[in-house]
């Protein structure tokens, strides 16, 4: 008997991030409003980290509702119906709850319906994640288009007291359209894990070992910053000179230095030793937006775009990395 | 190749001044990075990283914290090369 051959998938040859939506939290919080907790100053704040101030979001205002602001942006920008979503990913570490995922709940919202809805744990490379997936999906047929979204309500996970982490962290979501492409418009991902680092950020404790302490506090993140520093810069160039590699072109090719927004030491030193030159437009959201992991990259990318229009269609390198410790970098083309 | 401490201490204290324009005749044995020289974390582990460099040695993330003093550094650059 002969058996009949498996139809199978195929996709565009070349995909492209087509439009990016971005929504911040409602609240400025500068640095004097935090600085008491942690007996430190705005001058300590701004010398160590670069932060002015960062958008967090009012208690009635979810993860899942800043992500559907900016997923309706991206779809709108991109001038396509939510129905021809055929996935959507959401780069989240504050879900409210494991399970659900926060994708199935923003898809239904947006009317991205009955796109297939997940979402992915990579913390602040997990934006980047999802490009990659979003990139094999389009061109393995899988779907025509992704929405990828990072969001975060990190300020329900910062310890006021902390002094390692929760003073840099901020809410908001960044959104974009992976769809298919006439030429390339995402580069092969470099990508990884150092599982080696597992404790260097991350939670304080587990989430069950809190909810059996009745006195004790919710988990909230910590990280050991030295070591975080050393990885973010001095390995992340390593990892950010092999995606510039695998895409054929040099840091001079640059448009935009679209880092995750952890510190501006760590961004500033990156493209230190990373040798970006002057020309490039470096992302430094942070500066007033906070460290919002999974969403740091696309809200940076819509703010270079918004302060920078011209750059549309440029080349960006992109790359997250964080609590894992896990990281991804691209270079795309800017919408 | 092994140096003298005195040779660690004048490449030590030139990337000290290069990260954070402290100036080098203040880098001197008896100091300390953080209470004496106003040396940040972050700037430390910079510091480390091109000492690793110059000095070919490995200074590991659980080591930079023991490094509290002028002398702390030199004498543990001094004996990994050795």
């Amino acid at each position: 008997m002969t058996q009949p051959i498996l139809k199978q998938a195929v996709g565009s040859p070349f995909t492209r991030i087509i439009s990016v939506g971005a929504a911040r939290g409602d609240l400025v919080v500068p640095n004097d409003d935090i600085v008491g907790p942690i007996e430190s100053s705005d001058e300590w704040i701004r010398q160590r980290t670069g932060v002015i101030s960062r958008t967090r979001a009012s208690a009635s205002v979810s993860a899942a509702d800043l992500a559907t602001s900016a997923a309706n942006e991206a779809i709108e920008s991109a001038q396509i119906s939510a129905s021809e979503i055929g996935a959507v990913i959401i780069a989240t570490i504050s879900n409210d709850v494991l399970t659900p995922s926060m994708a199935a709940l923003v898809a239904e919202r947006i009317g991205a319906t009955p796109a297939a809805a997940y979402d992915v744990s990579a913390a602040c490379a997990g934006f980047c994640y999802g490009i990659a997936q979003a990139d094999a999906l389009v061109r393995a047929g899988a779907a025509k288009y992704v929405l990828v979204i990072g969001a975060e309500k990190l300020s329900d996970y910062a310890k006021p007291t902390d002094r390692t982490i929760s003073f840099l962290l901020g809410d908001g979501a960044g959104a974009v359209i992976v769809g298919p492409a006439d030429e390339p418009g995402i580069s092969p991902t470099i990508w990884g894990s150092d599982g080696g680092k597992w404790d260097a950020v991350g939670m304080d404790r587990p989430t069950r070992e809190a909810f059996e302490d009745r006195d004790g506090e919710f988990p909230t993140l910590r990280q050991d910053g030295q070591t975080v520093f050393r990885w973010a810069v001095w390995e992340m160039a390593k990892v950010a000179q092999q995606a510039l590699d695998a895409a054929g072109i040099s840091a001079a090719d640059l448009a935009a230095f679209i880092p995750h927004q952890a510190n501006m030491r760590i961004i500033n030193e990156f493209a230190k030793q990373l040798h970006v030159p002057e020309s490039v437009v470096i992302a430094r959201d942070i500066e007033t937006t906070g460290n919002t992991s999974a969403a740091s990259v696309p809200l940076a990318m819509h703010r270079v775009l918004a302060e920078n229009p011209e750059l549309s269609g440029g080349y960006a390198l992109i790359i997250g990395f964080g609590a894992g410790l896990v990281y991804a970098a691209q270079i795309v083309r800017l919408p | 190749m092994a140096q003298s401490k005195d040779e660690v201490l004048a490449g030590l204290a030139a990337l000290v001044n290069d990260e954070t324009g402290v100036p080098v005749e203040s880098v001197v044995f008896g100091k300390s990075f953080a209470d004496d020289l106003d040396i940040d974390s972050i700037s430390m582990m910079t510091i480390v990283v091109n000492a690793e460099e110059q000095f070919d040695v490995k200074i590991p993330d659980d080591k930079v914290s023991e490094l509290k003093t002028v002398d702390d550094a030199v004498n543990y650059i001094v004996s990994a090369q050795s």
